[in-house]
């Protein structure tokens, strides 16, 4: 064993993010000192962005069986089961730190790495989304950010194919110091065409694919698992940079590659690049690892082990070819124009054994890196000391409205509810032409050559997660399953990506284990499962003063399936004249006089200033049976648009509606509730409905006043379509203020 | 005999199926799929489309690159004898940048890449390209590019303009072209480049079937000739 650079003193091991008992740990799974490469393995290895030591305790309880669920959590990417020999695979991930020091390439890379984990399994990505969170609008760097991060997206997402087809976006001065940046990336596969990671086949050559090797990213996963401190700025050089014309050349040579019958195994450099790659690669196979460090193909001379282990340089794979398809598989690589290195080798040993000039620099043991790395039960405050601390109480006064015209008009020109035009359009939501829906409540693509298509969205309302984990949680799931029935696509299963703060605060820590306990009580009633994520945690920031938490932040990723696309629903008024309805519990048809229903409202904060109140609550059975119900409008022909009522609630759903048709209504209040609650009321499991003909829905629905489900959902009419005016706003004035902020904001 | 016509695919296109779906939408034949390195483009074609997409990444300028790919030389030959070449979005960069087409595609006015559906106008439907359409037709066509911003000196415009040569202008300008063009011919009007994806209007599912004419009229007056 060759002796690389100085001893480890108690700073290295600081500076590499380990607490003196994960060294000692260190130590006892060697049973002697680690070198320096060895020390920045287990660096990366146990950091929380990739040994989720924190999270993984309660991961674990989430539901993530059904079955059409081909592959759940624990691969690249999640794999469900969408008929005729096809599969639907799917992941989100963060790259939140990264997007803040550097928006551009933060974002870029974040759609780049994404992508990577989805057509490593075999799919053809077919549909790119995100879930953004930005801090207030008139901070001083936000303006810059949010440029950045969209066209960063766009950058790569454009260039490489792949259409973006839904996305969300918030603003709150929590995410100030700390924006987010989610990713999501949905691919198509055969199902007899579905690779894995696990490494096998003792003397099976390793191979390196894609891009040269560079000094880029060096740490990115441990900066991805720290506070950030006032430096920001300074650690701009461990963002990596992104080139979206390799990847989609790796994208085809890999696909060419997939569509022989060469591979073994694959995987992709993520973050902790080589590292973290080849260790997940041999303990999935239960094998042993040996590379020569010597044949990496490298951007710049002179780079050392520890430089090669830790790069986080974009657009590289690592494979495990069948013996004899080396000068096959170099031949496509070629073709592309993409470096094919063999590199190493599969053994038998269970241990990493590096090489590098005819010496031995790294020999460690596969157990302690991944399966055996720390997991930790950090203590967290229960439910109730957790709504003290957060200070959430029940609303006092309960204000009303006299100008719901004018308080729509406010919303709709409010960053939070103004159209996403200027975002949507820098990215191209086409490429492919089998787009069949954007901007509606679900993106929608049709799955290339059948009749099927992909709903897609991402959603999650952080304000609710804040002041009530549990049900913000559940919320989050419920949104989702709605936003997909709305199209009329059956919800089969979600990603996430759980955005949080320091977990190590045991009030953090509560909103992760309660937010987790909401969605997988959503999860197991509405057969949703989770199938893939991505945990970020340590989201806050020390730059804008103060160890400022962001916002409980569990972005869900939803995707299902349209059997025909020829019946996919849309949102926008179709036709003057058409029944208006309000679909929603039975036993909502009147107000709960416990319940404000205007608690954390975006209608209270933007008119009155008042962040306050609770979330409302999310009833699993109200959302299973409205949905069901909704499907079957759709599928029956009733309906001719449909809209999930959500921020800003009823009037805001229906402006939506008015200005995607270019039609008007005339509605009614319903005089039980307050004007305010009615129209502005932020109740869960609603849906608005346009029905062309009110005897047929009548027939049907006496139909089905036996089944205990149809019951349990009323509908209620509110009024008709026609004219050009809503709350007497014009549907010009109308968009004209939903287009007012961004327009102002960047081009104004 | 069944349409003989070829997409190109050069290291980065990402519409060339796109454009493939759509020939065959409208010929009923399944376009030949031919490799940017192919110095050898097949002979006797009906109709070849460089399609949209960033052919090398838009390194160096966009279209530069594969301008200068052993295929274009095929390319020119038989544009030269009059075989007619479609270019779309990144396809229109190239064929500027290959000299078959006068001007460049300069970065849009606003900056931004833009994504949208936009209405044009049919400035010259006597062309091969533009049969299937009404002179001074609107059509809805989407766009989706960064570098659109049509850019001539003057003289070039206006020769433009007197010889017919503007296939397409924007009803309203999206991205700063001048004189608002969209498309415009080669001199011999067998060589069209436009910015518009006509293939990604050519089915219902896309909210449209504006782009169809295009290759459908293309089509007809290549089987009447």
């Amino acid at each position: 064993m060759a002796t690389v650079e100085s001893a480890i003193t108690p700073e290295v091991v600081e500076q590499h993010g380990l607490s003196p008992e994960e060294y000692e740990r260190v130590l006892n799974a060697l049973g002697r000192e680690p070198n320096l490469v060895e020390l920045g393995i287990f660096s990366v290895m146990w950091s929380e962005h990739c040994s989720y030591k924190s999270s993984r305790l309660h991961l674990k309880k989430l539901p993530t069986e059904a079955p059409w669920v081909i592959c759940g959590p624990g691969e690249n990417a999640g794999v469900i089961d969408i008929g005729d020999g096809q599969a639907a695979i799917f992941k989100m991930e963060s790259h939140n730190h990264p997007s803040y020091i550097e928006p551009y390439q933060g974002a870029a890379t974040g759609v780049g790495g994404i992508l990577r984990d989805v057509f490593t399994m075999g799919a053809r990505p077919v549909a790119n989304a995100n879930a953004l969170r930005f801090g207030r609008p008139e901070h001083p760097k936000m303006q810059h950010l949010v440029k950045g991060v969209v066209s960063g997206i766009g950058g790569y997402g454009n260039c490489v194919g792949v259409p973006t087809v839904a996305g969300e976006t918030n603003f709150h001065p929590a995410y100030d110091g700390n924006i987010l940046v989610n990713a999501m990336t949905v691919g198509v596969a055969d199902t007899d065409k579905i690779f894995y990671s696990a490494a096998t086949g003792v003397g099976n050559p390793i191979v390196y694919v894609g891009s040269k090797t560079g000094r880029d990213g060096i740490h990115g996963a441990t900066m991805a698992s720290a506070d950030f401190e006032e430096d920001a700025d300074a650690k701009r050089p461990t963002v990596q940079v992104g080139d979206p014309f390799t990847e989609k050349l790796l994208i085809e040579a890999c696909l060419e590659l997939m569509a022989t019958d060469a591979i073994v195994a694959i995987q992709d450099m993520g973050a902790a690049g080589l590292t973290s790659s080849s260790v997940e690669m041999a303990t999935n196979g239960k094998a042993g690892i040996r590379l020569d460090m010597n044949k990496v193909p490298c951007r710049e001379e002179g780079m050392t082990p520890y430089e090669m282990m830790l790069s986080e340089s974009q657009e590289r794979m690592l494979m495990v070819l069948k013996p004899g398809k080396e000068e096959m598989a170099a031949a496509i690589f070629e073709k592309w124009e993409l470096d094919f290195a063999v590199i190493g080798e599969v053994t038998d040993t269970r241990h990493m054994v590096l090489e590098f000039d005819g010496e031995v620099v790294c020999d460690i043991p596969l157990g302690p890196l991944a399966a055996d790395a720390p997991e930790y039960d950090r203590p967290y405050l229960s439910k109730d000391d957790y709504t003290a601390w957060a200070g959430i109480k029940p609303m006092q006064q309960r204000p009303d409205t006299s100008d719901v015209g004018g308080d729509v008009m406010k919303l709709l020109a409010s960053p939070h509810l103004s159209s996403r035009r200027w975002i949507a359009e820098q990215y191209d939501s086409q490429v492919g032409a089998d787009t069949l829906q954007t901007g509606g409540d679900a993106g929608v693509v049709r799955v290339h050559g059948t009749k099927k298509a992909l709903a897609i969205t991402t959603d999650c309302t952080p304000r609710y997660v804040h002041a009530d984990p549990y049900e913000g949680g559940k919320q989050a799931i419920a949104e989702a399953y709605r936003n997909l029935c709305a199209v009329g696509a059956r919800p089969l299963a979600v990603t996430n990506c759980l955005n949080f703060a320091n977990p190590q605060r045991p009030e953090i820590m509560s909103q992760f284990v309660h937010a987790l306990e909401g969605m997988g009580a959503a999860c197991r009633e509405l057969d949703f499962p989770i199938v893939s994520g991505n945990v970020s945690l340590y989201n806050e920031s020390k730059a804008t003063g103060g160890g400022s938490a962001i916002l409980p932040t569990p972005a869900i990723g939803g995707v299902g399936l349209i059997d025909d696309y020829a019946t996919m629903m849309t949102m926008p008024f179709k036709a003057e004249g058409e029944a208006i309805y309000l679909i929603r519990a039975e036993h909502w048809a009147t107000p709960d006089p416990e319940r404000s229903h205007l608690g954390k409202s975006l209608w209270l904060s933007e008119i009155h200033g008042r962040d306050e109140g609770r979330t409302p609550p999310t009833d699993l059975t109200v959302e299973k049976n409205a949905g069901k119900i909704v499907l079957q409008l759709i599928a029956d022909g009733l309906v001719s648009a449909v809209h999930d009522v959500s921020d800003g609630g009823l009037a805001i759903a229906l402006a939506e509606m008015a200005m995607a048709g270019g039609i008007g209504a005339e509605v009614e209040w319903h005089q039980d509730y307050t004007q305010a609650q009615w129209w502005f009321g932020e109740d869960q499991g609603r849906y608005v409905v346009t029905v062309p003909d009110t005897d047929a829905l009548n027939a049907a629905l006496a139909k089905g006043t036996e089944d205990d489900e149809t019951a349990s959902i009323g509908f209620r009419r509110i009024g008709r379509t026609g004219g050009n005016t809503l709350f007497g706003n014009s549907i010009d004035a109308m968009r004209a203020a939903h287009h007012s902020f961004f327009a102002d904001w960047m081009e104004g | 005999m069944a349409f003989r016509a070829a997409v190109i695919t050069f290291p980065g296109s990402n519409c060339d199926r796109d454009m493939a779906v759509a020939i065959e939408r409208a010929s009923g034949s399944a376009p030949l799929r031919v490799w940017h390195a192919d110095a050898e483009l097949p002979e006797r074609l009906d109709f070849i489309a460089l399609p949209g997409g960033f052919s090398y990444g838009d390194y160096l300028r966009s279209g530069a690159m594969a301008a200068n790919s052993p295929v274009m030389r095929g390319v020119k030959e038989q544009a030269e004898r009059g075989v007619p070449v479609l270019g779309v979005c990144n396809g229109f960069q190239v064929l500027t940048e290959a000299g078959l087409l006068p001007g460049a595609l300069m970065r849009n006015a606003s900056q931004n890449f833009i994504c949208r559906t936009v209405a044009l106008t049919v400035e010259n439907s006597q062309s091969l390209f533009t049969g299937g359409y009404d002179q001074g037709q609107t059509i809805r066509i989407p766009v989706a590019h960064h570098d659109g911003n049509y850019f001539a000196d003057e003289d070039t415009l206006d020769r433009l303009e007197g010889e017919g040569r503007v296939a397409f202008r924007y009803a309203e300008n999206c991205n700063g072209s001048r004189r608002d063009i969209a498309g415009v011919l080669n001199a011999a009007g067998n060589v069209l480049g436009m910015m518009p994806h006509p293939e990604r209007a050519v089915d219902t599912a896309h909210g449209g079937t504006d782009g169809l004419a295009l290759f459908e009229g293309a089509m007809r007056t290549l089987a009447d000739a």
